[in-house]
């Protein structure tokens, strides 16, 4: 892999992570327990969207291979996407959903806190730009993890099995991909080394804070995103997803 | 009795000089619910207008068509919120209005009963839906009840933009491939007929008309609000090369008004009644999300009464 090559993987992570998880958000449209969860929701979904707009554009012209933000989102099968897995997971039940949100949250903010300083301007304005959003989400999301954790019995029940679940991928965010060695080799982004320690150390204070067990994780077998190595879930997505676009390939939108 | 006698008097005195009703005025009682039912059914409407379109955001077709499209429906959602607490300072909350809809007590806007089956439904809706909405909106922007006319004007701006995303996705499609075409004038030919029945029923049909025209809750009739939609919108239609689907349109030079063929009121009718393609999924969709959310609301106040209590 060259350095190119591997640039262009790392945006893809983040961009296909960006793009599947407000992807699934864009699911709850309508459909939330209160109104103002159905603003909050999209308006997650939107900055995502955003997101990975920006970053798969610049994937696209690192490349040079005449692929745009649509051609990457619509026109890759399952194994070209590098999203992390948790963020294809079905959105499940509100706690479950707040969970990936709230667990996934935490992993952007320490991740684009590291690119804040990436050698690479673009890389560099897209963190700074992103990390603002993310920062909101977490605290969107942790407030709820709170309320629901120190709420009712049945809320409490529901977000520890959520985490507990979601404790299954949690592993697979850190799994060190080949591009993000090279990329640390080569100085274009900082060391990534703390990223799993800084995390664990947010989500636990949120966890104790609502009143609930850390989740143990335990997910040899649940990992690969990064490589393209999917569940099943991604398949389906992408089938709606790609829809029109696959089915009328020469029309334009 | 001559206190309310005044108090009454006082009320129409202030409509007659054009004075806007705010919610620490007396109002008359019908005044009050006529108020509750219109802004409720509006809010409803925002409501359940979240899933013919909600339906397509997953397989929009580009990713600007979806950021757009997504933040279209949060606008509904804000829209609702927005609506919802006007309607509160009439004296109802919010819970008691949603469950009236949820029990089949309240209606919403029958266009929202039809089934969005392509993605040239988005561009329809934008186009016609929100269209017709502006229209009706425009004319309650300036109707007597203070903060319904000030959510209106609000409104009405992010509708404005709605309605031109619309009219770009059909413009867009209608350069395209043949297929697209097709696909366009196929929306539009669904879309039109439901969107003309939007202003509600033709002027002698229309139940409530009079007392919200005395208390110039509505400023316009359902006819004349349809005509302006009409008139303003067949000329788009053929800017873009749409064909209306009305054999019987035509301009009428001496009037400056396009002359239309008869609305199908048994539809109308039945659609509000129940029997349109989309009534029972719609209500189950929204008695569900309310229904599944019912533990995230309690937990909200068992945590607020430990904590902030």
């Amino acid at each position: 892999m060259t350095k190119q090559e591997a640039l262009v993987d790392f945006c893809l992570q983040i961009g296909d992570t960006s793009l599947i998880h407000g992807q699934r958000l864009a699911e709850w449209c309508g459909h939330a327990p209160i109104l103002e969860e159905d603003i909050a929701l999209t308006n997650i979904s939107l900055d995502l969207i955003g997101q990975a707009r920006m970053i798969l554009t610049y994937a696209g012209q690192t490349e040079n291979k005449h692929r745009d933000e649509d051609k990457l989102s619509f026109h890759r099968d399952a194994w070209d996407f590098r999203n992390v897995l948790i963020a294809e997971l079905p959105n499940g039940d509100f706690a479950f959903t707040m969970g990936k949100i709230f667990l996934l949250g935490f992993y952007m903010k320490n991740l684009f806190t590291v690119l804040s300083n990436s050698k690479d301007p673009s890389l560099k304005a897209f963190a700074e730009k992103s990390l603002k959003e993310v920062i909101y989400h977490c605290r969107h999301a942790a407030d709820w993890v709170i309320r629901l954790g120190d709420g009712t019995i049945e809320s409490k029940e529901r977000m520890q099995k959520a985490l507990n679940e979601l404790a299954l991928y949690t592993d697979d965010l850190f799994e060190v991909s080949e591009s993000e060695k090279i990329l640390v080799q080569e100085k274009l982004i900082p060391s990534l080394a703390d990223l799993k320690t800084n995390w664990s150390h947010d989500i636990a204070a949120v966890i104790t804070q609502a009143t609930l067990k850390l989740p143990q994780a335990n997910n040899a077998l649940r990992l690969g995103g990064k490589a393209g190595l999917h569940t099943e879930h991604l398949g389906h997505i992408l089938s709606d997803m790609q829809f029109l676009q696959r089915a009328y390939p020469d029309a334009k939108w | 009795m001559s206190e309310t006698i005044s108090k009454e008097q006082a009320f129409d005195q202030k409509l007659a000089n054009g004075q806007v009703i705010e919610p620490k005025d007396w109002m008359p009682e019908r005044y009050r619910n006529q108020l509750i039912r219109m802004m409720s059914q509006h809010a409803h409407s925002e409501v359940v207008g979240m899933l013919p379109e909600g339906n397509w955001i997953t397989r929009a077709p580009s990713l600007e068509r979806k950021l757009v499209l997504l933040a279209k429906v949060q606008d509904e959602a804000g829209h609702a919120l927005y609506i919802y607490s006007a309607t509160e300072t009439l004296g109802v909350d919010r819970k008691e209005l949603i469950d009236q809809l949820h029990e089949g007590k309240a209606k919403y806007s029958s266009i929202f009963n039809y089934p969005t089956l392509t993605w040239a439904d988005m561009g329809a809706i934008g186009w016609l839906v929100d269209g017709a909405a502006i229209v009706n909106q425009t004319a309650l922007a300036k109707c007597s009840y203070g903060p319904y006319s000030r959510a209106m004007i609000r409104i009405c701006k992010e509708e404005n933009f709605h309605n031109k995303q619309g009219y770009q996705i059909l413009a867009r499609m209608m350069q395209g491939t043949e297929v697209q075409k097709k696909m366009a004038q196929d929306a539009v030919n669904r879309w039109w007929w439901p969107s003309l029945m939007m202003f509600g029923p033709t002027d002698k049909d229309s139940p409530n008309s009079a007392d919200l025209m005395k208390w110039k809750v509505k400023l316009h009739s359902n006819d004349d609000l349809r005509q302006r939609f009409i008139d303003r919108t067949v000329p788009q239609a053929d800017a873009i090369g749409i064909k209306i689907p009305d054999p019987e349109l035509k301009y009428n030079e001496k009037t400056r008004h396009y002359e239309f063929g008869q609305i199908n009121w048994d539809e109308f009718y039945s659609v509000i009644r129940g029997n349109g393609p989309c009534n029972h999924e719609r209500m189950k969709a929204r008695t569900k999300a309310h229904k599944d959310g019912k533990w995230v609301r309690e937990a909200v106040e068992a945590y607020a009464a430990k904590h902030f209590n």
